[in-house]
């Protein structure tokens, strides 16, 4: 088995007496693509949130490669080479494809270039080369706010991996996204991943797509992990056809 | 296109004192105010509104007046020196107000200028009150001038200092922190998650600002041979705003286009009734009912999104 890359302990997060996270340990491996699902309001995004440093847990801890993240800040987790794509994008709207691409590029390459353009040759290359990845070449030259929900995802995904993550945590990447689109983003998504040797975790309520990329499953319910392991074998577990697969 | 109307424009404003000598001292205090309403638009960019710039204006003034007060006597290091000082007073007070938003942003700038306003007029034996500050005629580079040749060489000394600080202003919007700036507006929590420290964009530009308000205040204490605490009273610091929104945001121009159109409004208006606040007013609602980007919207009215 691979190394764990991701480490979380009893982790606790209840939000006006709901428990989003009650004692939840869960560990993710260099290398995968870990798929979490569950009902609506069972705290998957929550997870996420906690991942990220938005949520700061009640108690329990987070550990990132072996090192504490728990309670630091999203821009400091980020830093450290976590990365992540919104249920409901978060781009700079005024912007252009472009430019939040390159934004995130230069992000990653340190900001503090302050006499040199934002849209070196080589940064533009590499942006265009991203959003080739993702199938939008075509709209790098729009405003983002103008660009059709299903764009607007596949930007947000795309300006998460321009950040080259060790891990990538992506909420809902298919919603939105058009039934004939849907997975020919997950095979360009996959094979960003796979090249880029990117560990990846996703909140899902497309079970085909779960079914057919996740290497893992780990299945949330009510705060807790009720089932997980290979999709197979979880999309065979009684509970989770009768509590998470009927309602997903 | 847009080349070709800087350079006749640039060329008007240097060959227009030669034609009116009046108009020196009006274009003088239009590229002081334009500086300092081009810290303002900066700032604009994130969002964020500062009805307190007047008071880094006033600083620098004074910073003039105390430093040749103190003995020192060449314009080159009263201008450099206080325009530090301001940058200085800007972090400092930056450091704290960019923590807050919107209306919170826009009334602390203006509290802690309303502060600066009463410390220089009630500072009696130091500031000389509501009296102000003589700012005498400094020397040039060691050569000592009459008042008329410093005012000619304060003036064209002003236009290279626009075109150089637009220029540099120009490319800082243009590098990735100037584009992080405008993410500010409208994503802060995307920029968060992009590693980027929005503390520090911000608080880079708010020093930007400052500086660049130093040096219109510097300019107009030369210009005028005083300072008063007028210059950091809130009405000040509005009208800063009113040059940066009027001129439009969209591009380093625009602050200074807006600040030459209302000092020659202002000075043609005054010229003809005393009720010129009636023209300067209506000239204002029209350009902000019929020109949403402000003047400079007129230049770039063509450039509209790629769709």
């Amino acid at each position: 088995m691979s190394a764990s890359i991701l480490q979380v302990r009893d982790l606790h997060v209840e939000f006006n007496g709901v428990k989003a996270a009650d004692g939840v340990s869960l560990d993710i491996n260099e290398g995968e693509f870990l798929a979490v699902i569950g009902p609506n309001g069972s705290g998957k995004t929550t997870l996420l949130n906690l991942c990220t440093g938005y949520v700061r847990p009640k108690s329990g801890s987070i550990h990132l490669d072996g090192r504490a993240i728990t309670g630091l800040s999203p821009r400091v987790i980020t830093r450290r080479g976590v990365a992540r794509a919104f249920q409901i994008p978060q781009l700079f709207s005024d912007q252009s494809v472009l430019d939040n691409m390159m934004l995130a590029l230069a992000a990653k390459d340190g900001l503090w270039t302050m006499l040199r353009p934002l849209a070196l040759p080589a940064r533009r290359e590499e942006a265009t080369a991203l959003l080739d990845l993702v199938g939008l070449r075509d709209d790098k030259n729009r405003v983002s706010r103008t660009l059709p929900e299903g764009h607007r995802k596949l930007l947000d995904i795309a300006v998460a991996l321009a950040l080259k993550p060790r891990l990538l945590l992506l909420d809902e990447p298919t919603s939105g996204v058009s039934t004939l689109e849907r997975f020919s983003l997950m095979e360009a998504l996959m094979s960003a991943l796979r090249t880029r040797n990117i560990t990846a975790l996703f909140v899902e309520h497309d079970m085909d797509v779960v079914a057919r990329y996740a290497d893992r499953v780990l299945v949330w319910n009510a705060g807790t992990v009720m089932a997980q392991g290979h999709p197979d074998e979880v999309f065979k577990d009684e509970r989770v056809l009768k509590n998470v697969v009927g309602v997903a | 296109m847009r080349a070709i109307l800087l350079i006749v424009a640039i060329l008007a404003i240097v060959a227009a004192p030669m034609a009116a000598p009046w108009l020196q001292f009006v274009l003088t205090m239009a590229i002081a105010k334009g500086l300092a309403a081009l810290g303002v638009a900066v700032l604009l960019r994130a969002g964020m509104i500062s009805i307190g710039h007047a008071m880094s204006f006033a600083a620098s003034a004074y910073g003039v007046a105390f430093l040749a007060r103190g003995g020192i006597s060449d314009f080159g290091v009263l201008l450099v020196l206080s325009v530090v000082v301001t940058g200085l007073a800007g972090a400092v007070v930056g450091a704290f107000l960019i923590r807050y938003r919107a209306i919170f942003f826009a009334m602390l700038n203006l509290a802690v200028s309303m502060v600066f306003y009463a410390l220089f007029a009630k500072l009696y034996g130091l500031t000389g009150g509501t009296d102000g500050m003589t700012i005498p005629v400094p020397t040039v580079f060691g050569v000592v001038l009459s008042e008329p040749t410093f005012k000619a060489v304060l003036f064209y000394g002003s236009v290279a200092l626009m075109l150089l600080v637009g220029l540099a202003v120009h490319r800082y919007l243009d590098s990735p922190l100037g584009h992080a700036l405008s993410a500010v507006h409208t994503n802060e929590v995307r920029l968060e998650y992009l590693g980027v420290p929005v503390w520090a964009v911000l608080l880079v530009a708010y020093i930007v600002s400052a500086v660049l308000a130093g040096m219109g205040g510097a300019i107009a204490g030369f210009a005028i041979g005083r300072v008063v605490p007028d210059f950091a009273f809130w009405t000040a610091s509005g009208h800063l705003v009113l040059v940066a929104v009027l001129g439009g945001i969209g591009g380093v121009p625009g602050a200074f286009i807006g600040a030459f159109f209302l000092e020659l409004l202002h000075t043609e208006a005054a010229a003809f009734t005393d009720a010129w606040n009636l023209i300067v007013g209506a000239a204002l609602i029209g350009v902000i009912m019929f020109l949403p980007k402000g003047l400079y919207g007129l230049l770039t009215r063509s450039e509209v999104p790629a769709k």
